[in-house]
């Protein structure tokens, strides 16, 4: 996922010299050519690497760990003219720097009455699994979920990872782009050249007619894991992906739950004021007469991400408490 | 005369709104720039639309100083459609990316990062223009001021700070709450020029102003300007004032009014006859009641509108 990250930032810088790219560690030391060292770092990840030997020390950026500061000048640059993809290195960081996203990016544009775009877009890593502990771990993204003016995506393969993020960068409204740090080293087959996931759609991953799993990110392997147990057990369970949390493709959950009349919706995040419980409420709202069940929630603990390994294992939603999730359905 | 009749407008605008708040005329939050005339068009006469400015919540100065109409912003702060900003964002969101305001902002400090971007964007797309971002001496203890400042010195961003100190945060006396009495020092642990100005003075205002965006132009990166002022209606309408000395208002307001002064300085060496002073202050009255009358008989917004522009795309 990396690499089709990697190739979606060199595709977009390729395609638009307004494109920039700014955060800790991007070029990472780079561009030391007196000392031999062209290329660093590139970023946590590395998802940066080589962008700034293409691009240059003007459109790649390494910031001071200042996450308010640049974030709020990315902000200033994306209404005044460049497209920034800006790296918030793990969400986590948005408790220091959430003014811009909140009370800038979000609302410049209604607040001056439609007289401004601000195509920016924030890379941030989300999730638990590297045994990173309760600052490193997050998945915040139910609080930029709920600031009007901001979309959220979560690619759940490095194929979307790619598309999504190209039409991130081409968005012109602002946009959080999370990257579940589980999935940063997974492979997959990546479409070639310049390959556009359209924000908003939701993608239905496995099809089925018993219930319906939703999840997105991370837990898009989790549902597809509890489908083929499930299959097993002779229960049809169709997996849908959100791909993206706002726009949320609200008619894409009304549709997979019209076809098999339960639901069961998977989310890293915490349960309190989260995804599971907007989908959850989506569907009594929207769907209730399509519903031959509760719907059932299969989160994250209201709790921090801990750091031991048997006790980050035993937060994060697994595939089995998936399927007794489904299992109580009956 | 232009900087006389900006300063005269400014000063009118805002008389005009305290007025109105008085007589129940208007809503909302209205912090007033009357008294900072000179910091905003002492600024404010060295740039040209390529040139952005950022804002504060006291941002009516700046707005007409950069050009913005007085009758869309009049509009704006009745909440009418006819609003430079179709009256969504009222007194502390005023902005006219047009004339290269990008807003006035809610939040203190905000702006300052903002600043450091539009400058960015200039360095970046080599405009040839320099970003100016006004605050208050509050804001200056805020993180995006330390961070924003740091990062435009480190990149050599074409950014002039304009920290406009009138003395008090609100309502709090600065010796209360800040260590130094210079805000301009705060300049030297970001290796950054500096300077200070008497923002009662449009004279000391412009000059120094125009160096430090000479400076900025010429690529020799930012300067923290810091402009000494007062404002005259205190925080915002309605201020009861009473942590302030009648006696230490008095002083400032008739002693270093910047019209005043300016006024004084340009009769006594001759530039300019009291005669023709005379008729910009009446014709920036009229102008002022103009955009009242205008305001007051436009139509509000449709209702429709409440969900437009929260998304490019939705």
């Amino acid at each position: 996922m990396v690499a089709a990250i990697n190739e979606a930032l060199h595709t977009a810088m390729r395609g638009d010299p307004d494109v920039i790219v700014l955060g800790e560690d991007v070029a990472g030391g780079g561009g030391r050519a007196d000392q031999g060292i062209e290329e660093a770092w590139g970023g946590i990840m590395g998802a940066t690497r080589g962008l700034l030997k293409a691009f240059g020390p003007a459109r790649v950026r390494d910031t001071p760990i200042s996450e308010m500061g640049f974030l709020g000048a990315a902000v200033g640059a994306a209404a005044t003219g460049l497209r920034p993809v800006a790296e918030l290195m793990f969400i986590d960081f948005i408790g220091v720097s959430l003014d811009p996203l909140l009370n800038q990016a979000a609302k410049l544009r209604y607040m001056f009455g439609g007289k401004v775009r601000v195509p920016l877009t924030v890379r941030t890593s989300v999730g638990a699994g590297l045994r990173s502990a309760a600052q490193h771990s997050q998945s915040l993204w139910n609080i930029t979920t709920g600031i009007p003016g901001l979309k959220t995506v979560v690619p759940s393969t490095p194929a979307d990872a790619k598309g999504l993020l190209l039409a991130a960068i081409r968005d012109d409204d602002p946009v959080v782009f999370c990257e579940p740090k589980s999935l940063m080293f997974v492979s997959g087959d990546v479409p070639e050249g310049d390959y556009v996931v359209p924000i908003g759609k939701a993608n239905v991953v496995r099809a089925g007619s018993d219930v319906s799993l939703v999840g997105f990110g991370r837990t898009v392997q989790t549902a597809l894991e509890a489908a083929d147990a499930l299959a097993r057990e002779g229960t049809s369970a169709e997996v849908l992906d959100l791909r993206s949390l706002q726009p949320l493709d609200e008619e894409a959950i009304l549709a997979t739950l019209a076809r098999t009349g339960r639901l069961v919706v998977v989310d890293e995040g915490t349960p309190r004021c989260g995804i599971a419980s907007d989908v959850a409420a989506l569907c009594v709202d929207r769907g209730f007469d399509l519903l031959n069940g509760p719907v059932k929630r299969v989160t994250a603990p209201h709790a921090p991400v801990p750091f031991s390994p048997v006790l980050e294992d035993a937060y994060m939603p697994t595939a089995a408490r998936v399927i007794a999730a489904v299992h109580e359905l009956g | 005369m232009d900087v006389y009749r900006q300063m005269r407008t400014i000063r009118v605008f805002e008389e005009k709104l305290s007025e109105l708040v008085m007589a129940g005329k208007l809503a909302g939050f209205l912090h007033l720039y009357a008294g900072e005339e000179a910091v905003a068009v002492g600024v404010c006469a060295h740039l040209t639309d390529r040139d952005v400015v950022n804002s504060t919540h006291r941002g009516h100065g700046h707005c007409i100083a950069k050009g913005v109409d007085v009758g869309g912003m009049m509009a704006e702060l009745f909440g009418r459609r006819t609003g430079i900003c179709k009256g969504k964002g009222g007194s502390m969101h005023i902005a006219d990316l047009d004339h290269g305001m990008l807003g006035a902002n809610g939040i203190v400090g905000a702006g300052i990062p903002l600043t450091a971007g539009a400058a960015l964007t200039a360095q970046v797309k080599q405009t040839g223009g320099v970003a100016v971002g006004f605050f208050g001496d509050g804001a200056t203890n805020q993180g995006q001021f330390h961070e924003a400042l740091n990062l435009a010195a480190v990149w050599k961003l074409p950014a002039v700070f304009v920290a406009e100190n009138n003395g008090y945060g609100e309502a709090t006396p600065m010796e209360f709450v800040t260590p130094v009495r210079d805000l301009a020092v705060r300049a030297t642990s970001y290796g950054m020029r500096s300077a200070i100005a008497d923002g009662m003075d449009f004279f000391d205002v412009y000059a120094k102003a125009g160096e430090a965006i000479a400076h900025a132009r010429q690529g020799g990166g930012p300067t923290l300007l810091e402009c000494k002022t007062y404002r005259y209606f205190g925080h915002y309408v309605g201020d009861p004032l009473t942590y302030r000395t009648k006696e230490e208002a008095d002083d400032w307001i008739q002693n270093r009014d910047p019209l005043k002064r300016f006024a004084e300085r340009v009769v006594r060496e001759g530039l300019v006859e009291a005669g023709n002073l005379e008729r910009i202050d009446r014709e920036a009255s009229e102008r002022i009641e103009a955009a009242v009358r205008a305001a007051e008989q436009a139509p509000f917004p449709d209702p429709a509108e409440l969900l437009t522009d929260v998304y490019v795309n939705r």
